[in-house]
């Protein structure tokens, strides 16, 4: 026997199911009006500084097919890597972002900020990058994953260097379309399978 | 101001294993490469944080929400309450808390929702709160029904409320539902069998908690919820060239 810890343990993952968008995009699920003011509707507001960007994409599943019914959150810090709330931090960037695949189409559709390199405990900065936290009928724990930029360097950033099969490193990065239009595309299962993390 | 500390690596054996052959979605929407582990950052031990100022008067009032104080939902009436802990057993406070759930007859006011159980014109079936200084928070609800759904051939869901958090930072992020004691299709369900160690599902199943029922008004069910905890040590050594 052995002293005993004061720890617990995680409360277990159920899947969002099919309608997690009443819960969190009432008016999406075609409910609006439901809240005074809705979460997450845009991570910034108008004078947000920086690199106004749009991020397109789909989320595969094993067959090839686009969900219909997934829901992304996004979470980022502002052009100058600082987040919602440290000191300095552009108030005009809230980092929250609700979106989902489109019910039609499976098409999905991030306008934000570019947002800036951002400090770690490693040797080296993280690279620019987009956290996604992804959920849908299927899903039993939310997938984690990141949106790091084509055009810009990568090289340092000590996540995607954890990565020993170095092809599999571009299914974490945005290829760019056009000036500010990127796309970024997400594969659950399968060739091509996006890297997820434990983090 | 001192690093509160990284996350503590999830343990994954109290959840779900993405693929659960016998819930058949999960077969080809779950990753077959295993996750990147790796300590987190900023990115992970940051997160959104709302004020009072977005959460109205009835945003935690389920039978009247909908109505706009109008006009009561029809169903059970219930009380869900508990607290939100991390797991070093400290209480989150001020943290968001969202739900949603079908109505009494098992529908859910939602686009794509087609089961024949007819919608509630006084409920809308989504609530939200922040939790208090002792990481308490409640709802008053109504008890939603059970529900068939496509998966084997007869299939049927337990009574549940969905439940969706942050903590105070991303990489804390839950989604999960809540059960009710003593409902005989949780033992039948394939999503709650989802959940490998029966210990486990148990922490998911609220008991009825007579102690906080108002007589002639509603039951109550007692549900806490455990985040992920910080982990703080005075010796941080940090990997070279990484």
């Amino acid at each position: 026997m052995a002293q005993h810890l004061n720890c617990l343990y995680e409360t277990p993952s159920q899947t969002a199911g099919p309608f997690v968008h009443i819960g969190l995009m009432p008016t999406y699920a075609g409910n609006p009006n439901c809240y005074q003011q809705e979460i997450g509707v845009s991570p910034i507001s108008g004078e947000a500084k920086g690199e106004f960007i749009e991020i397109a994409g789909c989320v595969y599943d094993g067959t090839g097919w686009a969900l219909r019914d997934a829901l992304i959150e996004s979470w980022q810090p502002d052009a100058s890597g600082k987040f919602p709330g440290q000191e300095g931090a552009d108030p005009a960037v809230s980092g929250l972002c609700r979106f989902a695949t489109d019910a039609v189409t499976g098409e999905f559709l991030l306008r934000t900020i570019k947002p800036g390199p951002v400090p770690s405990r490693f040797s080296k900065p993280f690279a620019p990058h987009i956290s996604l936290w992804i959920v849908a009928r299927g899903i039993n724990i939310g997938l984690q994953t990141r949106i790091y930029f084509e055009d810009e360097d990568n090289s340092q950033d000590p996540l995607l260097a954890r990565i020993e099969q170095r092809p599999r490193v571009d299914t974490l990065i945005a290829k760019k379309i056009e000036d500010g239009k990127y796309r970024f595309d997400i594969r659950l299962q399968g060739e091509g399978e996006t890297v997820f993390l434990d983090i | 101001m001192s690093d509160p500390g990284p996350l503590v690596p999830r343990n994954r054996a109290v959840h779900p294993p993405a693929f659960h052959a016998d819930y058949k979605t999960s077969i080809t929407r779950s990753p077959n490469l295993p996750l990147l582990s790796l300590e987190s950052g900023p990115s992970e031990e940051t997160g959104p944080v709302f004020g009072h100022d977005k959460i109205g008067a009835l945003d935690n009032n389920l039978i009247l929400n909908w109505s706009k104080g109008l006009a009561p939902a029809i169903g059970e009436r219930i009380l869900m309450h508990g607290r939100v802990l991390d797991e070093n057993n400290r209480p989150v406070r001020g943290t968001l808390v969202e739900i949603w759930q079908a109505n009494a007859g098992g529908r859910y006011r939602h686009k794509k929702d087609t089961y024949l159980a007819p919608l509630d014109p006084n409920f809308g079936g989504c609530g939200r709160t922040l939790t208090d200084d002792d990481g308490r928070y409640q709802f008053l609800t109504i008890r939603p029904g059970a529900y068939p759904w496509p998966n084997h051939g007869n299939d049927w869901r337990p009574m549940h409320i969905h439940v969706s958090l942050y903590g105070h930072s991303f990489g804390q992020r839950l989604i999960t539902q809540m059960y009710f004691e003593g409902d005989p299709l949780i033992e039948r369900c394939a999503i709650a069998a989802s959940v490998r160690d029966h210990s486990h599902l148990d922490r998911l199943v609220a008991p009825l908690d007579m102690a906080s029922a108002r007589p002639h008004d509603f039951l109550a069910y007692k549900f806490d919820i455990v985040l992920r905890g910080r982990r703080q040590t005075m010796f941080e050594n940090r990997p070279e060239g990484m």
